[in-house]
């Protein structure tokens, strides 16, 4: 047993701590792409998820009409994001402009300059970040699994860093696997695996990696059944935590041994 | 290269002879790819792909719900000014066409805009006829500064601009270009269009990129569907869209689907183009370009509109009238073209919903929202 790690059936004492906040599910939703925003409450309760993201560009405090913020509960942390800046600029007037809104002070940042396959800009990201955390955002930055661009963040006071694992709606999974598997090894602040995850499975794997926590929402909207599909997600994010704080046992090399080892002549 | 250059390279190969060249082993190959290029578009939108529009359909379905969800943005057109100096043989709007000719005051535009909003719609897409000495470039930013009071995004549809006059519309809070090149047929395009400034097709084909290098958020192309063969004009619409994403990638570049409908000058199209082949090149369009926006108007009929909603469909206009004041006054005048789909933005979101979509009223944010009331 890890030594170090937290009781395993204590959940509450393995709580991912953000910006000094206590979540106890490491499982964040999104917002979008729902046949129906009414869905939404009940994606949060079957998943446990305590944080969601939410596209300040489809936000309308004054709608008239049906608002996505009128199906979120009080009680689930927001997580605005500036989905459509181009530039940290941009970005940051975005971040500003949820904060005035009443959202909140804990930002997504995705700055994407590239509409034909939704990759984020690490420089403008960084840039945006360092703006905004010394503001007091909780900066959550969304980034590319780079090691580099991960290490900036860092020092530009971002509060997480969100590698993806591959591309937005793409739902392939951790194409970017190694690269997040430096991240975990090398990065202080958590890893939040973002974008790409298609399946459960996916997300368990990349909590079993280490990850501290994974955002799901394409694989979640786009489900047939969205809330069932929200709780196999927060089962899987849950049991690949357990198992990497549970420790991996050891694996086999699986190979045969020659009868005439090579090291036979030091017996 | 410019497009034009890449469309001239390209615009003496006989496109219908090309399409017919394509097999069925084509077709099914560019659906099995992970990513189309232009040859798997064009057997996309070739014969032999006609017996596999169920499968591309399946295709189209998946990708959109991929990348959009499942979602549908409603915007509706406002026109401010039908004086045309154009002498477009097949347009209602033409010239030469004895209509009532209206331009909105500024109180017109607020009247218009505040029924239109009281709807819920945050989307507007404005309109004028080709009369840039009636309704100006100062006209044009005046009724914007009425319309940000109201809406979250404005779009324009209006004659082709300079790159600078263009960047004076973003900063009147622009944030979206609506430009059909009408047929990528040159010669074609010289006959449907005998007089006016819109005669000079390369300045028309150009102006799209000169809205991208000016700022636009959003950019969206297309081709009037009946001016010519439909391949080749919805052929060459995906190309320019590729071509303009390509060079301008942070850029949203969507594509529509405009059919001729009836109008006052009485044009009839010259090839017409079938409930199928309208599903054709949506499909192909979907599959050549993933991420790429479709808008579907109401020059379509409402049965027709819902059947489509889930094949690749992003944007749809709800509650529309094409005629000067049209939201205001019923008996407004005479329409660039009649509609087919009369439903109301209520009626609109209700058919969405019942299609297992939502419908999205605002998928923009000014990030200046100061600059709303100033």
């Amino acid at each position: 047993m890890n030594l170090s790690a937290p009781d395993l059936f204590s959940p509450e004492k393995d709580a991912l701590i953000i910006g000094g906040h206590s979540l106890s599910s490491r499982l964040f939703v999104g917002t979008g792409k729902y046949p129906s925003d009414t869905l939404i409450p009940g994606v949060l309760a079957a998943s446990g998820s305590e944080v969601i993201t939410v596209a300040l560009r489809r936000v309308d405090m004054n709608a008239t009409t049906d608002n996505v913020m009128q199906h979120i509960p009080s009680n689930i942390r927001l997580l605005p994001n500036t989905s459509g800046a181009r530039t940290a600029e941009e970005a940051v007037r975005i971040a500003r402009l949820a904060n005035a809104m009443g959202c909140g002070n804990w930002i997504k940042i995705e700055v994407i300059s590239d509409n034909r396959y939704l990759l984020p800009d690490g420089y403008e990201t960084v840039k945006a970040t360092e703006i905004l955390a010394k503001e007091g955002f909780v900066v959550l930055p969304y980034v590319n699994a780079d090691l580099m661009i991960a290490r900036s963040l860092v020092s530009a006071g971002a509060a997480a860093v969100m590698p993806l694992g591959a591309p937005i709606g793409s739902n392939r999974g951790l194409q970017t696997k190694e690269m997040l598997r430096i991240l975990i090894e090398e990065i202080s602040l958590p890893i939040i695996v973002d974008a790409g995850i298609g399946k459960p499975s996916q997300a368990c794997e990349a909590m079993e990696m280490g990850a501290a926590a994974c955002l799901v929402n394409t694989a979640i909207a786009g489900a047939g059944d969205p809330v069932a599909m929200a709780q196999a997600f927060g089962q899987a994010v849950a049991a690949g935590r357990k198992a990497f704080l549970a420790g991996e046992a050891a694996v086999s090399p699986g190979r045969a041994y020659a009868s005439s080892p090579l090291t036979g002549f030091l017996s | 290269m410019g497009f034009y250059d890449l469309l001239a390279s390209c615009k003496n190969e006989d496109i219908q002879e090309l399409t017919a060249s394509i097999s069925q082993r084509d077709v099914w190959r560019a659906l099995s790819k992970e990513s189309c290029d232009s040859r798997d578009f064009l057997a996309l939108l070739s014969p032999a792909a006609r017996p596999f529009l169920e499968e591309m359909a399946v295709k189209a379905r998946e990708l959109s719900i991929r990348h959009f969800g499942r979602t549908i943005q409603l915007f509706t057109p406002m026109y401010l000014s039908n004086f045309c100096t154009n002498g477009c043989v097949y347009c209602g709007f033409g010239c030469a066409n004895a209509i009532f000719r209206k331009q909105l005051s500024l109180e017109e535009v607020a009247k218009e805009a505040r029924l239109i909003a009281a709807d819920g719609l945050k989307h507007i897409l404005i309109l004028t006829g080709d009369a840039p000495k009636m309704a100006t470039p100062a006209y044009i930013e005046a009724s914007c500064r009425e319309l940000r009071k109201h809406f979250s995004s404005i779009a324009m549809e209006i004659y082709a601009m300079d790159t600078d006059t263009y960047r004076r519309m973003v900063a009147a809070g622009v944030d979206g270009l609506t430009l059909y090149q009408e047929t990528y047929n040159e010669t074609l395009y010289e006959t449907l269009h005998p007089y006016g400034p819109k005669k000079d097709y390369h300045f028309r084909l150009d102006a799209p990129e000169r809205g991208c290098m000016a700022g636009m958020r959003m950019v969206n192309v297309g081709a009037l569907l009946g001016l010519d063969d439909w391949r080749r004009d919805a052929f060459f619409t995906g190309l320019h869209a590729d071509w303009l994403q390509k060079h301008y990638p942070e850029v949203e570049i969507s594509i529509s689907l405009p059919r001729m409908r009836p109008h006052a000058g009485s044009y009839s199209p010259a090839c017409e183009v079938s409930d199928a082949d309208f599903v054709q090149i949506l499909l192909a369009q979907r599959i050549f370009m993933p991420r790429c926006g479709i808008s579907i108007s109401t020059r379509e009929r409402k049965e027709f509109r819902d059947n489509i909603m889930g094949l690749g469909v992003t944007r749809m206009s709800a509650g529309v009238s094409t005629a000067v004041g049209g939201h205001s006054d019923k008996d407004s005048g005479t329409g660039q073209f009649d509609i087919s789909d009369e439903r109301s933005v209520e009626e609109m979101a209700a058919a969405i919903k019942a299609k297992g979509y939502q419908p999205l009223y605002q998928d923009w944010q000014p990030m200046d929202p100061w600059e709303k009331s100033a």
